[in-house]
């Protein structure tokens, strides 16, 4: 499968990363289903990093806002296709508390590095999907148009 | 009343976005769903019959944690959201090499 969004959108992901350095950032990856089974990207869309015991290296939604965020994207049109999230200063790949905390397979889940307060560009953007048994991610291809 | 399902789950409801269910409570309701769609118990409860731990349910705007969970009344013009738990970061082992989050 793959993630398929604009240079626009993914530079709004690294920008995001580059202003909440050191902390965290996240968002919803809002858009629609691919007919391939992958997944389009229609807009990146901003969350606050509920976290405030360890937003260096940890990121929470907060529920309320989460089901606000995904009322207001089924309003629009949108379907909420993935989520997005920084790692300040390490690489853009899932750790194990990523995998700890995942939801359901189906989802595309970006992960960016922000390398000294810069976005490692697209050398530092990877995307994921859970494995069906959850067992682990499997890497995806990120198609930027 | 109605049962929005989330985009990865969509596969088990032959693409619907919205569901039809019944029941009196919001325990009937989530039960009547996976009762006419069998694959989507696995996905939302655990193998004791809870909700799964990052499976949050919405009743219209509400939590129901907070109005009594699964024994919420419903009525038929109701709303019912799932929106799962959304949390991660670069904290604990790495899933790769050395080197790696």
């Amino acid at each position: 499968m793959a993630l398929e969004m604009g240079r626009e959108e993914l530079e709004r992901v690294l920008r995001h990363g580059e202003e909440t350095y050191p902390h965290e950032c996240c968002g919803l990856l809002l858009g629609r289903a691919a007919e391939d089974g992958g997944r389009v990207v229609a807009e990146a869309y901003r969350m606050r990093n509920a976290n405030t015991e360890s937003p260096q290296n940890r990121f929470v939604f907060d529920p309320q806002e989460h089901f606000q965020a995904q009322r207001a994207a089924r309003a629009r049109g949108l379907e909420i296709v993935g989520f997005y999230h920084s790692h300040p200063d390490h690489p853009a790949w899932p750790s194990q508390f990523d995998l700890d905390h995942a939801a359901w397979p189906g989802y595309s889940y970006l992960i960016v590095s922000i390398q000294q307060g810069r976005a490692a560009q697209e050398a530092g953007v990877n995307s994921f999907e859970l494995a069906e048994d959850r067992s682990r991610f499997l890497q995806e291809t990120i198609a930027v148009r | 009343m109605q049962i929005h399902i989330p985009t990865p789950l969509r596969a088990f409801t032959g693409q619907q976005a919205t569901v039809e269910a019944q029941g009196r409570d919001v325990g009937e309701a989530l039960e009547d769903l996976v009762r006419t769609h069998p694959p989507l118990r696995a996905q939302l409860f655990n193998a004791d019959g809870q909700l799964r731990s990052f499976v949050n349910v919405y009743l219209n705007d509400e939590d129901i944690r907070y109005t009594g969970s699964g024994k919420t009344p419903v009525n038929a013009s109701d709303t019912i959201s799932i929106v799962p738990s959304i949390a991660g970061g670069c904290a604990g082992a790495s899933l790769g090499s050395a080197g790696r989050c």
